[in-house]
């Protein structure tokens, strides 16, 4: 993956609005959150190859972390942190934030066959 | 009964970090070992430091490191096809019906895995705690021994001291080695370690030489 640049990020969010595609959303501060530091809390979510189709999709922010947000007819779609992207062999758009030691804390992910299960 | 050692565990690394110095000890008596990993940790956080692989790239490149792991410890491997992250959300019986049909086959003399409700990790726990209704589904005079390995803060004080208590500083080359084999989980677990020693080895072997089970009462 390599740091966003923003114009060449939008331009591949743009190539996917108005098309049926598949997403994976996902943040997590990882299983052992709270086993290493008691005062933390385990957090996380993901969905993987929700269908959906966005009418417009935006990434804003500058230098180090990114927001991006896809409109959807009854919805939205939001990720916040994402600082790497890469356009995958099969043409899927990759997006992931990830932390000094270069875990994963967010990632948002469009493609237009379904992510591999 | 011939000895042979099952090794259930969830992720790859999980043996490393939990295990192989264990491991390599029966592997030095001849004894075989087998190591029934649940998934491939597809929802690891760890990508390498610098970050080498992304949500897409991680199953297949911790495949290789699992198969380079099990390699260094000289064990044998399956790879149950469960998806990280998911393995508390399926059916205990079909997971430890599954897991019996294997142990059926092998007939272990000893079989390794984690504490339910003990282990931190919720794959873990569920993982533990099918491996320990398969045994259970085993005669109870042909049943192999298990040991559960507990790592949650409370296990001491709710479960007393492991009965089970391995020294593998001896044979601590062999864990780093097996450890390092995953690189893109070690990359990141060593690199809070490296942070504060000098000697990166010696610091691991302080926090990981080693090995404790709880023999399970059936």
């Amino acid at each position: 993956m390599e740091p966003i640049e923003i114009n060449q990020l939008q331009k591949h969010i743009d190539d996917r609005a108005n098309k049926d595609v598949y997403v994976h959303l996902e943040t997590t501060n990882g299983a052992y959150a709270s086993h290493f530091n008691e005062d933390a809390y385990n957090v996380g979510a993901f969905i993987r190859n929700a269908k959906v189709k966005y009418q417009r999709g935006k990434v804003v922010g500058a230098v180090a972390t990114y927001r991006v947000g896809l409109k959807l007819d009854i919805g939205w779609i939001y990720a916040e942190g994402v600082n790497q992207f890469e356009i995958n062999d099969q043409n899927q758009l990759l997006m992931a934030g990830h932390d000094r030691e270069g875990r994963l804390m967010v990632s948002l992910q469009i493609s237009e066959t379904p992510f591999h299960y | 009964m011939s000895e042979h050692v099952v090794v259930i565990y969830p992720h790859p690394d999980d043996e490393a970090f939990g295990a192989s110095g264990t491991i390599t000890t029966f592997r030095q008596k001849g004894i075989p070992v087998t190591y029934f990993c649940g998934t491939l940790g597809e929802m690891g956080r760890n990508m390498g430091n610098p970050t080498f692989a992304n949500r897409e790239t991680l199953p297949e490149i911790r495949k290789e490191e699992l198969i380079k792991a099990c390699k260094v410890l000289d064990i044998n491997l399956e790879m149950l096809g469960y998806r990280d992250k998911t393995l508390e959300f399926e059916s205990t019986e079909e997971v430890a019906q599954h897991l019996y049909t294997y142990l059926e086959e092998i007939k272990p003399s000893l079989v390794i895995t984690h504490y339910p409700g003990h282990a931190v990790h919720p794959d873990h726990d569920a993982f533990g705690a099918a491996a320990i209704r398969a045994v259970e589904m085993i005669p109870a005079q042909e049943r192999p021994v298990v040991w559960a390995q507990a790592i949650s803060r409370t296990h001491t004080i709710e479960l007393g001291e492991p009965d089970v208590v391995n020294d593998v500083s001896d044979v601590f080359e062999k864990k780093f080695d097996t450890i390092q084999a995953h690189k893109s989980q070690a990359d990141g677990m060593l690199a809070t370690v490296k942070n504060q020693e000098e000697d990166i080895m010696a610091a691991a072997k302080q926090w990981l030489g080693m090995e404790s089970f709880y023999t399970w009462k059936y």
